[in-house]
């Protein structure tokens, strides 16, 4: 049934559906609790009947909420199960998380502190630290992956509108932690080829002129760190 | 404290030998150490609160407003220590359970008395370390309670001090574990067998397994923290070839279990103080004392639920899930046989009631809401934002905080003799309930809607519940003020209770002297029935 529905609206739901059945039984608890605490206040009731036990509630409330839990896992599972898993074609990128920001680095090499992307394509993330545990957050695309400094962690998005949406670093990373945003563009496929192609020729322009901020390889990473 | 020794022998006027405040710091006896317990954790949670309230200040208004990020940042990891390790951790085994373990099941102290002293000496220590490392030169800790690896290893400021006095509580809290259990195993009055022991009994004793099996882990953990900063060991630090995600592990593997740690012990309250103000036998007895045990158990294996985000394998995250939402269901069988116990009941609205009946409510928003987390999708957004703030403040304040109350407020007369206002301490759950939601609902808006926590600043568009929340901070602050204050009347000069039984409880401490003389019992009480037989409902008319 999620088939059709983005990642977002699928997260949207599961929130909604848990939501809607803890609603449901908070009002539901809270008014029969008050209910009783008002029909039988010692002023109406002075004499209070003991019942110790009955066994069929007791299964009742304790099976009901199995099948009600099994459903509110299934529909977090769901949505899980996708955003774990990058299809093969998507683009990819690499995010660098370093305290306090964020560093792009596309497929060629080009490297932008703004994520630029292109519409309705699946684009893979390979989260790298530079330094301390980071994460790597969209609110509007309903997901965040930890940026660990030892351990490359995957996740991946496909935006379906296009503006521009807040990064976020989710994990406690410090001083300027709370200033830690970025921001993803999203843009019609036509406009980011021409966006890249452009950004593309200026990069290889500038590496013949200053051959200093060359290569992807690891040692790029390095210096990415110091890039400003 | 002196002007309530009015009945001959009560542990009040009983000094040991020992004049004035050595008669209580080096008292052995259960109830003077209870009573020491309440004392020093009510000031150090006056001082968690003083920072918490320093918090919502600041955030009151995007930017920099009443101090800088560094500060900020210091000012929750200060909040959540004192709060965590020194007030909702030991809050109440360390001031209820040893006062009225003893009690509940006719003993005349604790198995181990002295042990008992130590654990509180120990937790005086931590806890002054904790508040020296606030103001030591260097500056107190910015790594949040979690002290999550890498940052807690380069962090300049006082964090080695931070991780002794948790380090230092921790076995406050083990041998506060240790001794109950062996209490409750040895000590209990003839005839009462373990199921008909008072359910904050068994939440005790549910409570000390946890304590005992699982507080080791942080120690050694935090010791390994230290470590890796004097030495560069490489444990955990990545750039020596650690995991950092280890370290998560070990610390959520302690750290969940102690969130039944906190919130076990007040639902005993709950199950205590329901019974009494409906007059009538509990509802689900046995469903209530095994649920504990099923909460401890499955409490046990759930910790990474906290590390969906930091990339585990499918199968791991599929199963903390799935236990997630299992644990969930004990506690509600302990709701829905509480709200039972009201059916047909004789209910007054005393305020232990209002406090029990305000847990009742609150937690289930926070129960809730943690689901809300467990489900993975819905984890992945709002993992790390307001939305959990305001979860486990519903379980720890919601909880565990109206809790406590409950049980101040409900063994308050026996404790002391004297007897507080009760309008005044209704105007305090009142105006409490109202300032708690008024500060904690909007953060679970603000956290669906993206507010990351650990934020010196934030974006705009979040700044309307910020400065509601920050006004319900004050609310609060009013009404802990007007129950402290109430409280604090009613010792120096509220009524005299000298009947044993002021509420009509059928547990065993309600068959002492109030206060209880020294050693508890000049006869060791013989127990024949359930702790909640309420046998004289039946006397006219027959039960189903």
């Amino acid at each position: 049934m999620f088939e059709e529905m983005t990642y977002p609206e699928s997260v949207n739901n599961a929130f909604l559906f848990i939501a809607s059945i803890a609603a449901v039984i908070i009002v539901g608890v809270t008014a029969v609790m008050i209910y009783f605490v008002v029909k039988y206040h010692r002023s109406r009731n002075k004499k209070a009947v003991n019942i110790p036990k009955h066994y069929g509630l007791e299964i009742f409330w304790t099976v009901a909420p199995v099948f009600l839990a099994a459903a509110m896992f299934w529909y977090g599972y769901v949505g899980y199960a996708d955003i774990t898993d990058p299809p093969d074609d998507a683009m990819r990128v690499t995010v660098y998380g370093q305290m306090w920001k964020w560093t792009f680095e596309y497929e060629n090499g080009l490297r932008k502190d703004t994520l630029y992307v292109p519409l309705n394509r699946a684009v893979a993330l390979d989260l790298k630290s530079l330094d301390v545990n980071h994460s790597f957050y969209i609110p509007t695309f309903r997901f965040k992956m930890d940026v660990l400094p030892n351990k490359d962690n995957e996740t991946w998005f496909k935006a379906e509108d296009v503006g521009e949406f807040d990064i976020a670093c989710a994990e406690y990373c410090g001083l300027e932690h709370s200033y830690m945003y970025s921001k993803v563009v999203v843009m019609p496929e036509a406009a980011y080829k021409a966006w890249f192609e452009e950004e593309t020729a200026k990069m290889n322009a500038s590496d013949t002129t200053a051959s200093d901020t060359t290569a992807s390889d690891t040692t790029a990473v390095e210096k990415g760190a110091s890039v400003e | 404290m002196d002007a309530t020794t009015h009945t001959n022998g009560s542990y009040l006027s009983k000094t040991g030998g020992k004049g004035g405040i050595r008669s209580w710091i080096f008292s052995t006896d259960h109830k003077r150490i209870g009573l020491l317990y309440f004392a020093s954790l009510a000031v150090f949670f006056s001082v968690g609160v003083v920072f918490g309230l320093l918090m919502r200040l600041e955030l009151i208004a995007p930017g920099p407003t009443i101090t800088d990020a560094q500060t900020y940042n210091s000012f929750f990891t200060v909040h959540g220590v004192i709060m965590i390790f020194l007030f909702v951790v030991p809050g109440l085994p360390a001031i209820f359970g040893n006062f009225f373990l003893p009690l509940m099941i006719g003993a005349k102290d604790v198995a181990f008395p002295r042990l008992n002293l130590l654990s509180w000496w120990l937790y005086l220590a931590g806890g002054l370390i904790a508040l020296a490392s606030v103001v030591m030169p260097g500056g107190a800790a910015d790594t949040g309670w979690t002290f999550y690896i890498p940052y807690s290893v380069r962090s300049n400021t006082n964090v080695i001090p931070a991780l002794i006095a948790a380090f230092i509580l921790g076995f406050s809290s083990i041998l506060t574990g240790v001794n109950f259990i062996t209490t409750v195993h040895r000590m209990r009055a003839p005839g009462q067998t373990f199921f008909k022991m008072p359910l904050f009994v068994w939440a005790l004793y549910s409570t000390g397994w946890i304590q005992l099996l699982a507080t080791p882990i942080i120690g050694i953990t935090l010791v390994m923290v230290g470590v890796e900063r004097l030495l560069s060991v490489g444990i955990f630090d990545p750039s020596l070839g650690g995991d950092p995600v280890l370290y998560q592990h070990l610390f959520w593997i302690y750290s969940h279990p102690a969130v039944y740690i906190m919130i076990l012990p007040a639902m005993g309250v709950i199950s205590e103080v329901i019974p009494v103000f409906a007059r009538r036998t509990i509802f689900g007895y046995n469903f209530i004392a095994y649920s504990s045990l099923a909460i401890a158990i499955f409490g046990s294996l759930v910790w990474a639920h906290h590390m969906f985000t930091a990339g585990m394998s499918g199968v791991a995250a599929i199963a903390f899930s799935a236990f997630t939402f299992l644990v969930a269901i004990p506690s509600a069988v302990k709701v829905f046989n509480w709200v039972a116990t009201l059916y047909k009941g004789s209910i007054t609205l005393e305020p232990p009631m209002l406090f029990a009946l305000g847990f009742i409510f609150h937690f289930l928003i926070g129960g809730f809401t943690g689901l809300v987390q467990g489900a993975l999708s819905v984890n992945l957004h709002i993992h790390d934002t307001y939305f959990i703030v305001g979860h486990f403040h519903y379980v720890m304040f919601g909880g565990m905080g109206f809790g406590f109350l409950a049980a101040t407020h409900f063994w308050f007369p026996k404790m002391f003799g004297k007897m507080y206002n009760h309008k005044r301490a209704a105007v305090g759950f009142w105006t409490l309930v109202v300032g708690f939601n008024t500060l904690y609902f909007p953060m679970f808006v603000m956290g669906w809607l993206g507010m990351p926590r650990r934020y010196y600043d934030y974006l705009p568009e979040f700044h309307t519940y910020h400065f509601i929340s920050t006004v319900g901070s004050w609310i609060v602050a009013l009404a802990l003020l007007i129950i402290l204050v109430n409280l604090i009347l009613g010792l120096a000069k509220g009524e005299r209770v000298r009947e044993k039984n002021p509420w009509g409880g059928e547990t065993l401490e309600w068959r002492a002297d109030t206060p209880p003389i020294h050693e508890n019992w000049e006869e060791i009480p013989v127990v024949t029935g359930g702790p909640y037989d309420y046998k004289r409902n039946d006397e006219n008319e027959s039960t189903t």
